[in-house]
């Protein structure tokens, strides 16, 4: 009981953080057709960013409380992931919007490779421990323990998706990121200009992806150039899995995600007598999306994409 | 006009011909790029079918090379018989599949490996397909690393080593040939192999593209519904389109094995499949002197870089060694190329519209 508990607590916490990259994906998606492969780069280059930060600070102001320094260091990587992903869009998918819809998919794969090796230049291609700025005790909750950070890290989803929501369904540009989505051209004769749209999207999808590379990289105390890589696959896969375009689809499918593979992961060794161990958690995301595709083809809640087969 | 085609056709020839001996006086290494190239281009060849003909974008292609690879090396190696006494009783002298028992099966089980990966995803559109057979290609790769347990068959991370190399009619590809008092080293005979493979690759290809299977595969690419309401039963048809693909490449696969005498999970990754899938697209999808094109030009300049890169390394203090640098540009071509030509370096004159962003 204690265990399903804790890998309960452990799936929402990586769900979480699953939910705040795969609503980037998302986002790119549904206006632009587009999987920017590149972002969970982004989320590496946030989180190295506020590691950088997090030791400037910590060399030049000692003594500042641990909270402040982590804030301060997220505000910084936000930034630096949203100056990073509108370049981004600028440089390398704009040209290509009306190309063969390969086009745009190989200079994203390029980017991701790009920023990648660009990382591992500037920071080095080593693993670097990541300072744990909150009070270590764990919380027990039924027999069950979450930690400082997870806390934080349920705390900031919660909050993000709270204000992307009210972003989305409740102000202008919402509407016109919206209408942008069901039919670019039209919404374009409506006065909305496509290309803000797109931009604003971007960078509010750099923005939860750097909060989710700080989270990520504060939970499990390492950053690193690759470290982007594997979250950024499975949170597109959260979002096909919940119906790509689909925001409150992204966040579910994330949610699932994140609880199959924490509870897959501790119960498969005793499922199957020790001959699968939990190194096997990273494909249950795949097994679970082929299977989920396989009856579903447009995910859990379906997609909110207009067909334009 | 035609004894100048046949002239051209004839210089090509021999420059193929000669090339493996010229580079030979350079090294060994040198020839070895050329028969890395001449691999690459067999799998891009293979993925042309699923991506440029019947334009099924597939990001997990390299799974297929894997299980054509450790068929191989599963076949030919001491691996199994190490793991298995059974095995080893059976095959006193070890086990050393010939040659045409292995790359029917390598071919056939990448080939089914294909058509079980294709049948349930053909309902899936573009993307779905692309984010699925990416899933599958890192399974692959996942129990490749893992199933060194609890019995050891792959022998996980640590790779399967002393894979025998490729012989036949007698002739053993492992040790250098002396033709006329002129030694040919084992990796150019490799070459010659490989050669000899991308040519019936291709003619397979353009056969494929001219004939009424294909010709289906690209009804299906530019429009399904059109295609599926003028009698081309669809389902089959991609299905089959996923087979030929894996067949490809499982017999690359081997091929790869038996060449390097190595294989681990770290030679399948997903950025092996992205690489394979950046040298279709950056040479011209569906187009086959293209893919050619790009998977020279991906697979061989890069390797030609790390012998220059060395002096760059030691002005940059190591922080730009060869491999940092490869991958620099591997990212920066893929982006460039793709900007001012996005349909591909050599794209085809007419069957240009495929996989194109048609909007509503």
């Amino acid at each position: 009981m204690d265990i399903l508990l804790q890998q309960i607590i452990n799936g929402l916490v990586l769900g979480s953080m699953y939910a705040l990259i795969a609503l980037g994906y998302t986002m790119v998606y549904g206006i632009i057709n587009l999987i920017n492969f590149a972002h969970g780069e982004v989320m590496m280059v946030g989180a190295l960013t506020s590691w950088t930060i997090i030791g400037l600070m910590q060399e030049s102001m000692p003594g500042t409380p641990g909270y402040i320094i982590l804030l301060i260091a997220l505000v910084i990587a936000c930034i630096v992931a949203a100056a990073l992903n509108f370049t981004i869009e600028k440089v390398a998918y704009r040209p290509l919007r009306n190309s063969p819809k390969l086009a745009p998919l190989i200079t994203a794969i390029g980017m991701s490779i790009l920023l990648q090796t660009l990382a591992m230049i500037i920071w080095k291609p080593n693993f670097k421990s990541y300072p744990t700025l909150l009070s270590n005790t764990p919380i027990e909750i039924g027999g069950a323990v979450i930690s400082p950070t997870q806390v934080m890290i349920l705390g900031f989803t919660a909050v993000s998706l709270a204000l992307l929501m009210w972003l989305v369904n409740y102000t202008k540009l919402g509407r016109a990121m919206r209408a942008t989505a069901e039919n670019p051209r039209v919404a374009g004769l409506m006065g909305v200009k496509p290309d803000v749209v797109i931009s604003a999207t971007f960078i509010i999808g750099a923005v939860l992806a750097a909060i989710a590379g700080v989270m990520y990289a504060s939970n499990y105390g390492t950053a690193q150039h690759a470290m982007g890589f594997l979250p950024g696959l499975k949170a597109f896969t959260a979002a096909v899995f919940g119906g790509i375009g689909n925001l409150a689809g992204a966040v579910v499918g994330a949610i699932l995600l994140g609880l199959i593979e924490s509870i897959g992961a501790g119960y498969i060794g005793a499922l199957t007598g020790g001959v699968l161990g939990s190194h096997y958690s990273d494909i249950f995301a795949f097994i679970v999306l082929i299977i989920v595709l396989t009856l579903r083809p447009s995910g859990l809640l379906g997609e909110r994409v207009a067909d334009r087969a | 006009m035609k004894n100048q085609k046949i002239f051209t056709f004839l210089a090509a020839a021999v420059g193929l011909l000669v090339l493996p001996l010229l580079l030979q006086s350079f090294g060994n290494a040198w020839v070895r790029i050329a028969d890395m190239a001449l691999l690459f281009v067999l799998l891009s060849l293979g993925l042309n079918i699923v991506v440029g003909y019947a334009g099924l974008l597939d990001l997990g292609y390299v799974a297929f090379f894997a299980i054509g690879a450790y068929m191989f090396g599963l076949m030919a190696s001491p691996q199994l018989t190490d793991t298995f006494p059974a095995i080893a009783e059976m095959f006193p002298t070890g086990l050393h599949t010939p040659l045409w028992i292995v790359i029917p099966m390598a071919a056939g089980l990448a080939g089914l490996f294909g058509v079980l990966l294709g049948a349930p995803t053909l309902r899936l559109r573009g993307d779905y397909l692309a984010i699925v057979t990416l899933g599958f290609g890192e399974i692959i790769r996942v129990f490749l690393n893992n199933l060194d347990q609890p019995v050891n068959i792959t022998n996980g991370p640590k790779g399967i080593s002393q894979i025998d190399s490729l012989h036949f009619f007698g002739l053993d590809l492992g040790k250098k040939v002396v033709v006329a008092g002129f030694e040919v080293a084992s990796v150019s005979l490799y070459y010659y192999l490989f050669l000899a493979l991308v040519l019936v690759s291709v003619v397979i290809c353009h056969r494929l593209e001219l004939s009424r299977v294909g010709r289906a595969w690209m009804a299906i690419r530019e429009d399904e519904i059109a295609a599926k309401a003028m009698g081309i039963n669809t389902r089959n048809l991609k299905l089959l389109a996923f087979g030929m693909g894996a067949t490809f490449g499982g017999v690359s696969g081997a091929m790869f094995a038996a060449f390097q005498g190595f294989i681990s999970p770290e030679s399948f990754s997903l950025m092996e499949s992205v690489m394979i899938v950046a040298m279709v697209v950056l040479g011209g999808v569906g187009h086959l002197p293209g893919v050619i094109l790009g998977a020279v030009l991906l697979s061989a300049l890069p390797e030609v870089l790390r012998y220059i890169a060395g002096p760059l390394q030691d002005m940059t203090g190591g922080r730009l060694d060869a491999s940092i640098l490869r991958q620099l540009l591997i990212a920066l071509a893929m982006i460039s190329v793709m900007l001012l030509r996005p349909r591909g370096l050599w794209p085809s004159p007419e069957h240009g519209k495929s996989l194109q962003n048609v909007k509503s």
